[in-house]
């Protein structure tokens, strides 16, 4: 039954995403454009563009995501959804785990299989494509994560998007670091190990708090 | 049974309410009366647990609501269903695509020739699927009223269930709502009309009645 609520939350909100496809496709939109732009405006220098490539790829998917994240719980505490969810029996957090695993399948993971093609306007080589995607995939669900948690913090509040970038930007900063640094390292000859447990191990805490810190900050934004 | 014991409600640094104490039993509905702004719907979410009291406390069974207890609170959550002016009703999705996330989100399984039936009882037999965004105001509550005839829910708590409706929704409500009373649950209400509930032998039912009054 528990597990019941918790694909039926995902099922709707892919099946609300489907139906607002505007909202969810701006935000992908956005970091394509984003990546597209950064090899146009410097030139052809391949070597320039190669090292640039994983900072700005991890930056576009950085800011694309702080997009989609300020709708997370906006339409669901208006309409009252997320009341319904507080008076739930199932307990609170894992419905918000699951609104938050909606949100990266929507806004997540489409930069995740974005990213490679996107790589090649940067002359990245195959290793360094792969060693790009695999990074997204550890570390985009961190973004959606964490992000939450601001999210639900600054709901209500006015201005609540700007105060949500502040809060949650710096955040990102180790995602950032070891994400982009993955690739580095990779076309350095360095091995990636390293940057993909780190990654790891700020995305298995994430998991388990960042629904628990949500639904704790919702339900004092329901009040 | 659910007791309510001197809560009150403070809202900036002011009292709105009295303390106001009652208890429910099965088989009894509850009019919450009071002039606009008093607190009822505060109280409501009171009942709830949606927002704290400022004092006082509310028991389920016997059982104090609060992280003391949190078993109580969810026996108590699995038995409430709470309408209040938000309808929690998404635009995007059809009316029945509605009814039954929500059955779901509140730990229920619906079938969806349940959910047909419930709308069809509220006469949407043929917006059933429609997207909401089409339907009007009227419309858009009694979705969300057909929750009521499909939910398992022993407490019913209703913020104003009688507004928008037209005359004929209006008795189908009643009459949902003597029947619920009449098979054991328990039902809070508040509504600025006069609602008479009508027990099945026509004679009307007694409906304990709560006023707030200014603190």
């Amino acid at each position: 039954m528990i597990w019941k609520a918790f694909w039926a939350v995902v099922r709707r909100d892919l099946l609300l995403a489907r139906r607002r496809k505007s909202e969810g496709l701006s935000a992908v939109f956005f970091f394509v454009v984003v990546a597209a732009l950064f090899p146009l405006g410097i030139g052809p220098e391949l070597n320039v563009l190669r090292n640039i490539a994983p900072g700005v790829l991890w930056v576009g998917a950085l800011l694309s995501s702080m997009l989609a994240l300020q709708r997370l719980f906006e339409a669901d505490y208006r309409d009252g959804t997320l009341e319904q969810m507080a008076m739930s029996p199932i307990a609170m957090p894992l419905l918000i785990g699951a609104k938050m695993l909606a949100h990266w399948l929507v806004s997540g993971l489409p930069l995740v299989l974005l990213a490679p093609v996107l790589g090649l306007q940067f002359d990245l080589s195959g290793d360094a494509l792969v060693t790009l995607t695999l990074a997204l995939l550890l570390g985009t669900p961190i973004l959606s994560l964490v992000g939450g948690v601001g999210a639900a913090l600054t709901l209500g509040v006015r201005g609540g998007g700007v105060l949500l970038s502040l809060l949650v930007l710096p955040l990102f900063v180790p995602v950032l670091v070891f994400g982009a640094g993955a690739v580095e390292a990779q076309v350095s000859g360095l091995g990636v190990q390293a940057h993909f447990s780190i990654l790891m191990a700020m995305l298995l805490p994430a998991v388990f708090f960042g629904p628990l810190a949500s639904a704790f900050a919702l339900r004092i934004a329901l009040e | 049974m659910l007791t309510i014991s001197n809560i009150s409600c403070v809202r900036g640094h002011k009292p709105l309410f009295a303390p106001v104490s009652f208890s429910l039993k099965p088989a009894q509905a509850l009019h919450l009366e009071g002039d606009n702004g008093i607190g009822k719907t505060s109280l409501l979410r009171i009942i709830c647990g949606l927002s704290p009291a400022d004092a006082g406390e509310v028991l389920w069974n016997g059982i104090a609501l609060n992280r003391q207890h949190p078993e109580g609170v969810e026996a108590f959550r699995a038995a409430l269903c709470y309408m209040g002016h938000n309808l929690s009703l998404k635009d995007e999705l059809t009316a029945v695509e509605n009814l039954m996330f929500d059955a779901q989100v509140a730990g229920q399984s619906l079938s969806y020739d349940k959910a047909l039936d419930a709308l069809q009882k509220m006469g949407l037999n043929n917006r059933a699927h429609l997207p909401l965004r089409v339907l009007s105001q009227g419309q858009k509550r009694r979705t969300a009223l057909a929750r009521l005839s499909v939910t398992d829910a022993k407490l019913w708590v209703l913020d104003e269930p009688f507004v928008a409706l037209d005359a004929q929704s209006f008795d189908n409500l009643r009459a949902l709502l003597a029947n619920h009373v009449q098979q054991g649950g328990m039902l809070i209400y508040t509504s600025h009309q006069s609602v008479e509930l009508s027990q099945s032998n026509g004679h009307a039912m007694n409906v304990l009645s709560v006023r707030l009054v200014a603190a």
